[in-house]
């Protein structure tokens, strides 16, 4: 009878490699193409240095505020300079800041939230209230602040996002582990003699990473536009150029006249990474809130 | 009784544990107080089958919580191998000292889905007790010890081990469950509505995989439910809560065959093969369980009671011996 029980589970169990082309099928081509836009621009903005593109600060690679043809495909802006190359060259600085605030976002921010969403009672109320007054302090007068303080450096920039990202996020862990901490397997850990420690990491944060997974995706949309915003206020990374201080380059009057490429490219390649990005991060979290709805059902 | 006293428990060093004056309040509101528990007291003997048996909302999980002490009773005591040299009094026992402790005492859940973490597998859920007392168990054989209590609730390790929770039945949920709660080697297991959620083809087959593991490994069991007939078929003794108070206590067999308490007899004829001791008028019971934010004066049942009286309201019925092995707590116990 034992054994029996052993083939009748076996039967209805799918092996982990169809568990694998099912997720692929179910998150459908758009996902696939807007990750495969994400793929793309990472890993060109990683080997920028090493392709076989121009120097985007080298002058006169071409005429000055030349079309795009042949030999620039993007055009050149009003110095001749190569504005694929430029293009390229920008996503490091717009990329890097936007993965860079993310992530610290989501440690602070992810680990706060699970802290206060566990231990509840005081803990919590303090936690809280900061994540409260952070969400009402005006994110671009603290951006403005920290930047024109501490100095327009990508650490200091990537970190000034992050900050900013900490209080949603950590609103987001606190609602999840919430959840979570109510279930049984949590006291089920707590019976066996598990410490706070080891329930947070081994029961609790394997489930809270799932949504913060796809928030990675949506948090970076949101600080590649807002690193945008600060470059139009003159306030992003002094040295090198992101997308958005292209764009600013790109959009003074006369340019935008006599060559509208300039900026027409580097917001494109922020509008569809933003898309890609905001897209697939949504398809992924309603993806993966139905599997836990589906979980709670079967 | 609804009502107090300690009448019901034993003088003998073979109980594992006793519990004595337990009372469990929680905040609602302002000012106001959910009475979960009300001094209940009941022990259980080593190799015992205690039922635990109630309504819903009378406080029997709350009970088994408190005895784990998650959280910890407002106020009483819960004892280990109580009158010997080896007594612990587990609420007294706090942070590292209570944790040590944990092992000895484990527990099933009523929900077997929400009882296994969803993103581990199998295997790390099964000897998750293991890993954390791995530095108190060097000797164990962790893959062997995990192997060997899934082959004891009938899952094949080979097949089981590597797969995730959801791909798992409620009651093979419920098979992980008690092959977790058994890595450890526990005494007591505490089975809080272990079968309610599942189908009644699956409840017999966990019923049973429950007896046989407490043959095999020398359990003591605590079942908590609320379907009479269950606990009747695996109880050696039988303790009936309403609203936070313990009503009757005795041997499973008298108990069954001469309830005493109006509750109790209530409870067996409404079952849907009621009990031939008891006639089907009994089940009448009027109104809603009253809120234990404001529980009723005197005995907590008067409210839906055929038998009550002005007694019942200003005076709490205490525990008192009516048969061998068979406690009550009622003015007016017995057959009407």
């Amino acid at each position: 009878m034992d054994d029996l029980f052993g083939m009748e589970a076996a039967r209805g169990w799918e092996s982990d490699e169809q568990f694998g082309s099912i997720v692929i099928r179910r998150l459908g081509p758009g996902f696939w193409l807007a990750a495969a836009w994400i793929v793309f621009i990472v890993t060109a903005a990683a080997l920028a240095p090493w392709l076989p593109i121009a120097d985007p600060n080298e002058t006169g690679v071409g005429g000055r505020m030349e079309a795009p043809g042949w030999s620039n495909w993007f055009g050149t802006d009003n110095n001749g300079r190569d504005m694929f190359a430029r293009t390229i060259w920008g996503a490091r600085v717009s990329l890097v800041v936007g993965f860079m605030s993310i992530l610290l976002g989501i440690f602070v921010g992810g680990t706060l939230g699970m802290i206060s969403g566990y231990f509840r009672g005081m803990v919590d109320r303090v936690i809280s209230f900061v994540v409260f007054v952070l969400l009402a302090y005006p994110g671009l007068v603290l951006a403005l602040l920290i930047v024109g303080l501490a100095g327009q450096t990508l650490p200091i920039v990537a970190t000034t996002l992050g900050i900013l990202a900490i209080a949603p996020i950590a609103r987001l862990s606190r609602a999840t582990t919430l959840a979570y901490a109510e279930r049984e397997f949590v006291a089920a850990s707590r019976v066996l003699g598990a410490t706070d420690q080891r329930i947070m990491v081994h029961e609790l944060l394997p489930n809270v990473l799932i949504p913060m997974g796809a928030l990675t995706l949506l948090g970076m949309a949101i600080t590649i536009v807002a690193e945008g915003g600060l470059a139009f206020l003159g306030l992003s990374v002094e040295e090198g150029f992101s997308w958005g201080k292209m764009i600013v380059l790109g959009s003074a009057p006369r340019t935008l006249r006599e060559g509208p490429w300039v900026a027409m490219f580097p917001i494109g390649a922020m509008f569809v990474t933003v898309l890609s990005l905001n897209y697939a991060g949504d398809r992924l979290r309603e993806y993966f809130d139905v599997r836990e709805i589906g979980i709670g059902q079967s | 009784m609804a009502g107090s006293g300690t009448a019901q428990l034993r003088e003998s060093d073979k109980m594992v544990l006793r519990v004595e004056n337990l009372v469990m309040e929680f905040p609602a509101g302002i000012h106001q107080v959910v009475h979960a528990v009300s001094d209940i007291s009941f022990d259980v003997q080593r190799g015992e089958t205690l039922g635990i048996v109630g309504e819903s909302g009378c406080g029997k999980s709350t009970t088994a919580r408190a005895i784990v002490q998650l959280p910890k009773p407002t106020s009483g005591t819960v004892l280990l191998d109580p009158g010997t040299d080896a007594e612990i009094e587990l609420t007294a026992k706090e942070g590292e000292e209570l944790r040590a402790i944990r092992p000895r005492i484990q527990m099933i859940f009523q929900d077997p889905i929400s009882s296994l973490n969803p993103r581990r597998r199998v295997r790390d859920i099964v000897a998750e007790g293991l890993s954390i007392w791995r530095e108190e168990y060097p000797d164990v054989d962790v893959e062997a010890q995990v192997d060997e209590v899934l082959t004891a609730v009938g899952l094949d390790p080979e097949v089981a081990a590597s797969r995730r929770p959801h791909q798992f039945s409620g009651g093979q949920c419920q098979r992980i469950s008690i092959a977790r709660a058994l890595a450890l080697n526990p005494e007591i297991l505490i089975c809080d509505e272990p079968v309610s959620a599942l189908d009644v083809s699956v409840q017999a087959q966990i019923i049973n995989i429950l007896e046989e593991m407490k043959e095999r490994y020398g359990l003591t069991l605590i079942f908590i439910s609320h379907d009479l007939s269950v606990v009747r078929n695996v109880s050696d003794r039988v303790v009936v809560m309403y609203l936070g108070k313990v009503c009757e206590v005795g041997d499973s067999n008298t108990l069954f065959s001469e309830p005493a308490h109006p509750y109790t007899r209530v409870l067996l004829a409404s079952a849907p093969e009621p009990s031939a001791v008891v006639d089907e008028s009994e089940s009448a019971i009027g109104d809603e369980l009253p809120s234990p934010m404001d529980p009723p004066s005197g005995c907590r049942f008067r409210t839906r009671c055929p038998r009550t009286t002005g007694l019942c309201a200003s005076e709490e019925p205490v525990m008192a011996k009516v048969g061998l092995d068979h406690f009550v707590a009622c003015h007016f116990p017995g057959s009407p």
